[in-house]
């Protein structure tokens, strides 16, 4: 029986943690985050969410709540956006460095300076290389249903995940959502339990300094060096899309609502033109892919759900049919374009698959994007490939560049 | 007194062979922390002194679970342990967050303030030794007027050390404590009742460094003893907002023998470029931070 309720997408994403059974919560508020913070501290003072909420001073702190919760044992959330995010920078990396399962919701939000409360994917996208697992959603129940799904990869890979969504167009927006039943939810994520904690029982010294190779240990088994610790986070994420994709067909089975793993797909059958991007702009793709194909133009879209680990092989498959490709960003590596243009060009280095790219920046600071702008541009770059221009300059969409 | 001796945990929970310096004052003043707290105890610390102390992956000389944390993050890291052990039904375990002084004074700052006010239940030593002696001997916040150190190589500090007591003081907290490693029996008997009290404690060790005061290794102990013979570093505890001096320092407040300041600072090659105004300002800071106490202890 389902249940179904209207809610915005902070509201989604508190019930997720709940019923995730997460043990301890660490928050500081920021918009577009905080009524997600304010939810979790009703579930808790109330009683609804048997957990251990630790009001921190600053974002730093919350990750650190965090880390620290975890390292004997504990479920753990928390949840930022923007500044904060870049606040936590530090603890992110060493978050994925202590290979531990927390998982965090990212609220998309610009960043300052100049100050935005709106929302762009700048903040995830610049802790792109901190190890973590980056997913996207792109409406208020896929919010929910991965912050479920994330503890189960996290807890099985060791590695921390990003559940991000769009600030506003998702955190403020209501939409309907079916929350799914809470005894199905504990059969699908039984309670965490951690290969190694901190514990009395087994004191060890956790984190210490290394030397740069291998040393042996008092019974002269030689162990890990540095490089050899981050040789297993990278193969940790490197063997996660295989996870996820398991992860996510397993909870449809279970709940019915499959949500597409690494990447998911509109109107691709026969689709010549494939729009891209990540979040709640690959969903307003998909109008424009309506738009253009009511005009005859053969338009599909891919939405990329996980950006970390880059889903290379898998993305080469699926855009392998694509004679152009028009990628849509809400973020940019400055000085150079977009980093999911630069990711998915260099997934196709070396394949048979060298249809044209071009890549538009868009809705940077909570710019409305309208499906209609997308369709145009589309359409514009469409008929440019036509004519040969298989490269262009990065381009701002509705922005005024003088 | 022997039979105070007698008294302490025999167990040792640091191995001989540790990474920390010749005549490293934290070595002593850790081992007899440890003993006081005994095995159901999970540290928790940042890249500091105490973290080579710690030893080299896969080796460690200590025996009791400790994790490394990022600098700023020590008494964030404490809260963390708290309310996970809290969630799992661990409540016996006593917690304990040290960092050095750049890591409280400076950086660890903001956690610590924040972990006081949530009255997180976990103790906090701050081992003070006046300075980044881990990264090689740099001005912190705590380093006393007229020290050299690798940031003030000619001109010495120019500013008083930052009284750090207060701040805490000011955060109501459940207990506060100073102790030296050289007065090993009155450091054991604040840990000891450190752990016996619920919510936010505070302890100060003021811990003697021969590399980075520059004083021979063999003379720690003389050190520590001199720095609570001048006042500078008085042995105290508040508890529940009342204040009391403690071991030597309660029998010179008693007795009026406190040494001048020169005893000490002249023993100790960072004061060589002091001057004599800046002498004078030391006496004049110490003396006035004394009568303080001193009045404090007579309420």
């Amino acid at each position: 029986m389902s249940n179904v309720q209207i809610m915005t997408g902070n509201q989604a994403a508190a019930i997720g943690a709940k019923l995730s059974g997460v043990q301890v919560v660490a928050a500081y508020p920021i918009t577009p985050q905080s009524q997600l913070a304010e939810i979790l501290s009703q579930y808790i003072e109330g009683g609804e969410l048997k957990a251990e909420y630790v009001r921190v001073e600053g974002e730093h702190s919350a990750l650190t709540v965090c880390i620290s919760a975890s390292t004997v044992g504990a479920r753990v959330f928390t949840a930022t956006s923007a500044n904060g995010l870049l606040y936590m920078h530090e603890q992110l990396h060493w978050a994925a460095g202590s290979r531990l399962p927390i998982v965090m919701c990212c609220v998309n939000r610009g960043v300052g300076a100049p100050w935005t409360i709106f929302n762009d994917q700048q903040d995830s996208i610049s802790q792109r290389d901190t190890g973590w697992i980056q997913i996207y959603c792109r409406n208020n129940q896929e919010i929910l249903d991965t912050i479920i799904q994330s503890y189960r990869i996290a807890e099985e890979v060791y590695a921390p995940i990003m559940v991000c969504y769009d600030g506003f167009v998702l955190s403020h927006t209501m939409m309907p959502v079916d929350i799914p039943d809470p005894e199905k939810v504990r059969e699908f994520l039984p309670p965490y339990q951690a290969h190694t904690i901190l514990s009395p029982e087994d004191p060890r010294t956790l984190n210490a300094v290394l030397f740069p190779w291998r040393r042996a240990n008092s019974e002269g088994v030689l162990c890990d060096g540095y490089m050899e610790m981050r040789y297993k986070l990278q193969a940790a994420l490197e063997r996660s899309p295989a996870v996820i994709q398991e992860t996510s067909r397993r909870f449809a089975e279970v709940f019915g609502r499959d949500h597409g793993g690494l990447s998911w797909g509109y109107r691709m059958e026969d689709a010549e033109l494939i729009m891209t991007g990540m979040g709640s702009l690959a969903s307003e793709a998909t109008q424009a892919a309506d738009i253009l194909r009511d005009e005859g133009i053969k338009a599909g879209v891919v939405g990329i759900r996980v950006f970390r680990p880059f889903p290379a092989k898998n993305l080469k498959e699926t855009f392998r049919g694509a004679k152009g490709i028009v990628i849509f960003e809400k973020g940019i590596s400055y000085g150079y374009e977009g980093a999911l243009s630069s990711d998915l060009k260099a997934a196709f280095y070396g394949s048979e698959n060298q249809a044209p790219v071009h890549n538009y920046i868009a809705g940077l600071g909570g710019r409305d994007v309208k499906a209609r702008e997308l369709a145009d541009a589309a359409r514009a770059s469409w008929a440019e490939m036509q004519t040969g221009i298989v490269e262009k300059p990065t381009t701002w969409l509705n922005c005024y560049t003088g | 007194m022997p039979e105070n001796l007698f008294k302490i945990n025999a167990k040792e929970y640091i191995l001989p062979g540790t990474r920390a310096c010749q005549g490293c004052g934290l070595s002593l003043a850790y081992r007899y922390a440890l003993k006081a707290l005994r095995e159901n105890t999970i540290v928790t610390l940042p890249a500091c002194c105490l973290c080579v102390l710690h030893g080299i992956y896969p080796s460690t000389p200590v025996l009791i679970p400790a994790l490394n944390n990022s600098f700023a993050s020590t008494a964030a890291s404490a809260s963390g342990l708290v309310a996970g052990l809290q969630a799992l039904n661990r409540t016996d375990i006593t917690v304990m967050a040290i960092a050095g002084d750049g890591g409280t004074f400076d950086m660890g700052i903001q956690a610590l303030s924040g972990a006081a006010e949530r009255g997180t239940d976990f103790i906090y030593v701050c081992y003070d030794n006046e300075g980044y002696m881990n990264t090689g001997t740099q001005r912190s916040s705590a380093t006393p007027l007229g020290a050299l150190t690798t940031t003030t190589p000619i001109a010495t500090k120019q500013q008083h050390k930052k009284d750090f007591l207060k701040i805490m003081e000011a955060h109501d907290i459940a207990y506060l404590a100073t102790a030296s490693p050289s007065y090993p029996i009155d450091l054991y008997d604040k840990f000891v009742k450190a752990k016996k009290i619920k919510g936010t404690r505070y302890i100060h060790l003021y811990i003697p460094c021969p590399p980075g005061w520059v004083y021979p290794p063999k003379d720690t102990v003389k050190m520590g003893r001199l720095a609570v013979e001048t006042g500078i570093a008085p042995l105290f505890e508040i508890e529940n907002g009342r204040f009391r001096f403690t071991g030597r320092s309660k029998s010179i407040a008693e007795r009026g023998n406190r040494l001048p300041v020169i005893n000490y600072l002249e023993k100790q090659g960072r004061f060589k470029k002091m001057n004599i105004e800046q002498l004078h300002q030391v006496q004049h800071w110490v003396d006035g931070k004394w009568q303080e106490y001193q009045r404090r202890s007579q309420e």
